[in-house]
């Protein structure tokens, strides 16, 4: 048996994982696998709990995306107690949410996967961090990216208590009332947003763009899959990341679904393995066929890069422009290079920061009816989101009181857990031949990770009891024995070879 | 003289930990001038290899954030432990055992249950579920053990000093950085954050009546929150009195009562127990009826007495020996 | 087989449940050696935080006796742990123990036979409720008390 590579601890990212690559004897890549080695039970310890003390408990689940549980939750509650947020209320939290998307999109761009192309991916290891960064653009400009987060986040923790697991969210509304003088910061601040994203693009394209290895890298074929997409979109079928119809393409950009997320359990069903404490969903109406690309396959792909491959375009003009311009030098929709979501999350975040100034100027901001107390007894609850890193999908259960009595989780990053897996071997396939294997090698194996932005706290906050499975049985062989699947009802078949 | 050397390390954690640190703002550059991060999954490249390589002692300080749920946490922080000559947990997990010790009111079995199978009706002894050892495609993979118990930091290691908070706040991480890199900690076993109960900073204080008395508990969803009055004046629980103060109210700010994230104050031994003592005799009515009544708004006394405290409660997470 | 003698701790105020479970000593009154006694001045006195570390240590059922209402030496000390422990029953429950293995009685510095009676049929149905095994957890290892 050939060579055992490990890497342990993946770094520059959120959670824990490890990546095990096995040679054959001629010294290329056998198999790699990408293993989630956490747990937490998220939806199993939250039942019992009082249904609105969830926002500040699921947010917990994730501290760099704490906002997106947090807003996905308070929606589930709306849900839950089928109230309707007050329109004041909808501004306050739509504000606070495209403000959340262009902070955390900066912190992964300049600390977790920007450095991978900023200072090189196969720069020394000490150098491959956000110390490297300021190293290669300059103090000034670092400070200005640690400046500019820090009023956003400062912003947040005035509207929503605290940047880390804020308190802003309720069923019907917010917990706390916007001031005028408020307003007058924001519109600052999201003037400065604009301006900052519009520079990061900057920094993108002279760095990356004008770099031909760089380039070379972004649209070779190992990091590139043949997938379907999932985004929510709009009425217009534009990004949305607060609210609407979850759409998916498939790898040839044709729309297959659109959906309300009520029915998440019909076009959605998960894959258990026994070498990773993740799961793996996929497209129920496409089917489990393994970790493979291509329409036949159920693998579909979540965030960035995937939200504007499944949308008809951004909502704001400075952000449709350099929508327009991406497709353009990738050579049209939808584009299938994993490194590109790097591009694509900073169109985002230019996209958030011209929203958060739209949001700003509006008249009901400062209103005091931020609350809709008018609550029904509750029993189900359904709620979703585009977090940072994907589609997001709270569903509760609970008695007349709003205890808990269930609890389904499908966050962001597991719909990409099944892509990463993925795109990790084929990246080691490609990288590693002849059993030549260094320090920058490996970590452009991990850069084939790093660009989904994971989120393995998220991902394995421990995974839901009703979801439809399809599950594997195999032997130590590695033989098919056969296969069980249960659907949306509960109902399970089980056959044996 | 070369510069101390510093770790941060995250075990069954969010993340928030790490962006607490990260939020340091330009005060990170004053900090990553002083000393050598030498191992930050976050945001640094080193694996843990780097770290068996390290000399035992030659950390200076090892800051370790999030609840002990597997074995390779236990494995990780009983590293640390060698490797560095002090260790802070950092934050309400390492701490008290935090949010993920809530699964101490479940079990490991119905986490997996409710995570890989479903029905108590799946009669089907070869179901998947993940494994500590695997074989795939001749290949042998390995996952951690995933623990019956969630422990905090110090069930599993001697801890030097704690840092409180879900997150821990900028101003006491600055603090507590500077107090080691100039050599003046308090002594060993401090909890770094002031020695008294929220109550004391907090700005609704002056609206408390003299005596408190609630007729009934009410839940946030239950009533329109007054932005300046005391909470337990209204009727809503919050956990100020049984909560240690420093982290400048940040949710009595946003319009919400407080969760207890920082934890007891030194006096007291159980968070949960002395919410208890204080918040009952606030109920009105001399009967058990009576009583029953003003109850009946607590829904989950043992989630909202212990949100943060599990683990650190004296019934939530008995001791096991841990090899 | 070894019988189960349970561990119940009683925690008996100094003026009135301490004094009636003296008397039932003094007028011979037989009740289980069982139940030990720990004397504090008034039931209000009882930090719900006593209570768990009994249970911690070994306990298989607490016993909080007051005065009873009205008569309390301290007038409201009594009520207070009236409260604090229904409080606390609602909340032992999650934790995998059983209610009935808490109690909170009244009985008067007279009140021999009451203390005795109270004694007893603490000590029944904690043999019919079994050792303490906290549920969901593993339970750490037990001092002998």
């Amino acid at each position: 048996m050939g060579q055992v590579i490990t890497i342990d601890p993946i770094t520059r990212l959120e959670g824990h994982g490890k990546i095990t690559i096995f040679l054959n004897d001629s010294g290329n890549v056998d198999r790699a696998f990408f293993q989630i080695p956490e747990l937490r039970g998220f939806e199993a310890f939250c039942v019992g709990r009082p249904a609105e003390e969830m926002p500040q408990i699921t947010s917990r689940i994730c501290g760099v995306c704490p906002s997106a549980h947090h807003m996905a939750s308070t929606k589930t509650l709306d849900s839950l107690w089928d109230v309707e947020p007050t329109p004041t209320a909808k501004i306050i939290r739509q504000l606070y949410y495209n403000l959340f998307f262009v902070e955390d999109h900066t912190i992964h761009f300049y600390f977790l996967g920007g450095p991978d192309f900023v200072v090189g991916p196969d720069a020394p290891a000490g150098e491959r961090n956000i110390l490297g960064v300021i190293g290669k653009v300059g103090v000034d400009v670092a400070k200005q990216v640690i400046t500019i987060r820090k009023r956003c986040r400062d912003m947040m923790a005035e509207i929503g208590g605290k940047a880390i697991h804020p308190v802003l969210g309720l069923p019907g509304g917010v917990a706390k009332q916007i001031t005028e003088d408020t307003r007058g910061v924001l519109k600052e601040l999201a003037n400065d947003c604009i301006e900052f994203a519009k520079f990061s693009i900057q920094v993108f394209n002279d760095i990356v763009l004008k770099n031909q290895t760089y380039v070379d890298v972004i649209l070779s074929d190992a990091y590139n899959h043949e997938t379907y997409y999932m985004g929510l979109v709009d009425s217009d079928k534009r990004v949305n990341f607060y609210d609407g119809k979850i759409r998916v393409v498939n790898p040839d950009g044709c729309e297959v679904h659109l959906f309300d997320v009520k029915d998440y359990t019909d076009y959605i069903a998960e894959q258990v393995e026994e070498w990773s404490y993740i799961k793996f969903p996929y497209l129920k109406k496409i089917g489990w066929k393994g970790f493979i690309d291509g329409v036949d396959s159920g693998v579909v792909r979540v965030a960035p890069l995937a939200r504007l491959n499944a949308s008809e375009g951004m909502a704001t003009p400075l952000a449709q422009v350099e929508y327009d311009r991406m497709y353009n030098i990738l050579g049209g929709k939808p584009a299938h290079n994993t490194l590109a979501m790097h591009w694509a999350r900073l169109i985002e975040m230019l996209y958030a920061a011209e929203r958060v100034k739209e949001l700003a100027d509006a008249e009901e901001l400062t209103l005091p009816n931020i609350r809709n107390m008018d609550l029904k007894t509750p029993k189900e609850g359904i709620g979703v989101v585009e977090a940072p890193r994907g589609t997001l999908i709270h569903h509760y259960e609970s008695d007349e009181r709003g205890v808990l009595t269930g609890v389904n989780l499908l966050v962001a990053t597991l719909f990409n857990s099944a892509p990463i897996c993925m795109s990790v071997e084929k990246a080691a396939k490609s990288l590693i031949k002849g059993g030549e294997v260094d320090d920058g090698l490996l970590n452009m194996v991990e850069m084939a990770f790093r660009a989904y932005d994971p989120c393995f706290g998220c991902a394995t906050h421990s995974l839901p009891g009703e979801m439809p499975l399809n599950i594997t049985f195999r032997n130590n062989d590695g033989d098919v024995l056969g296969s069980m699947i249960r659907d949306n009802n509960g109902r399970e078949s089980l056959t044996w070879k | 003289m070369s510069k101390p050397k510093v770790a941060f390390y995250w075990c069954a954690s969010c993340g928030g930990c790490e962006e607490a640190v990260v939020d340091l703002a330009e005060r990170i550059l004053d900090v990553v001038a002083a000393v050598d991060i030498v191992f930050w999954p976050v945001a640094l490249d080193f694996k843990v290899k780097h770290l068996e390589a390290m000399q035992d002692g030659s950390i200076a300080v090892a800051f370790i954030n999030g609840a002990i749920r597997t074995s390779e946490q236990e494995h990780i922080v009983k590293l640390l432990r060698k490797k560095a000559g002090l260790v802070v947990a950092f934050g309400a997990c390492a701490a008290l055992g935090g949010i993920p010790s809530l699964a101490n009111l479940t079990n490991k079995e119905k986490i997996f249950n409710r995570s890989y199978h479903n029905s108590p009706s799946v009669d089907n002894p070869t179901g998947t579920v993940p494994k500590t050892e695997t074989i795939v495609d001749g290949h042998t993979l390995k996952l951690p053990e995933f623990y019956e118990t969630v422990y905090k930091l110090d069930d599993v290691i001697d801890v030097d000093y704690y840092l409180p908070g879900c997150a821990p706040v900028p101003d006491l991480i600055m603090e507590a950085v500077l107090a080691i890199l100039e050599g003046k900690l308090p002594p060993k076993g401090a909890i770094l954050s002031p020695d008294k109960s929220l109550c004391s900073s907090c700005d609704r204080n002056e609206s408390k009546p003299e005596d408190i008395t609630i007729g009934e508990i009410k839940r946030v969803i239950d009533i329109e929150v007054d932005p300046e009055k005391c909470f337990l004046a209204q009727g809503i629980i919050c956990m100020g009195p049984a909560t240690r103060d420093g982290c400048g109210e940040p949710c009595i700010n946003g319009n919400m009562p407080c969760t207890g994230c920082f934890g007891p104050t030194d006096s007291c031994r159980d968070q949960g127990a002395k919410m208890i003592a204080t918040l009952a005799p606030l109920l009105e009515g001399d009967d058990e009826e009576a009583v029953r009544k003003a109850l009946e708004g607590i829904i989950d006394p043992a989630g909202t007495f212990y949100r943060y405290a599990v683990s650190g409660s004296l019934l939530g997470a008995a001791r096991k020996e841990v090899e | 087989m070894d019988v189960f003698e349970p561990k119940i701790v009683a925690f008996v105020c100094n003026w009135c449940s301490y004094a009636g479970a003296d008397k039932a000593g003094s007028l011979k009154l037989d009740y289980s050696a069982d139940v030990k006694l720990i004397r504090i001045m008034c039931s209000g006195r009882v930090d719900p935080q006593f209570v768990m570390d009994a249970f911690r240590e070994g306990a298989d059922g607490v016993m909080v006796l007051g005065c009873h209402p009205g008569d309390c030496h301290y007038r409201t000390g009594n009520i207070k742990a009236m409260k604090r422990f229904m409080l606390l029953e609602k909340m032992i429950t999650q934790f995998g123990i059983d209610s009935n293995r808490l109690k909170l009685d009244w009985v008067a510095a007279g009140e021999a036979e009451q203390f005795q009676k109270v004694a007893n049929t603490m000590v029944k149905s904690i043999k019919e409720l079994g050792p303490l095994k906290i549920e969901g957890f593993v339970k750490s290892e037990v001092t002998n008390v």
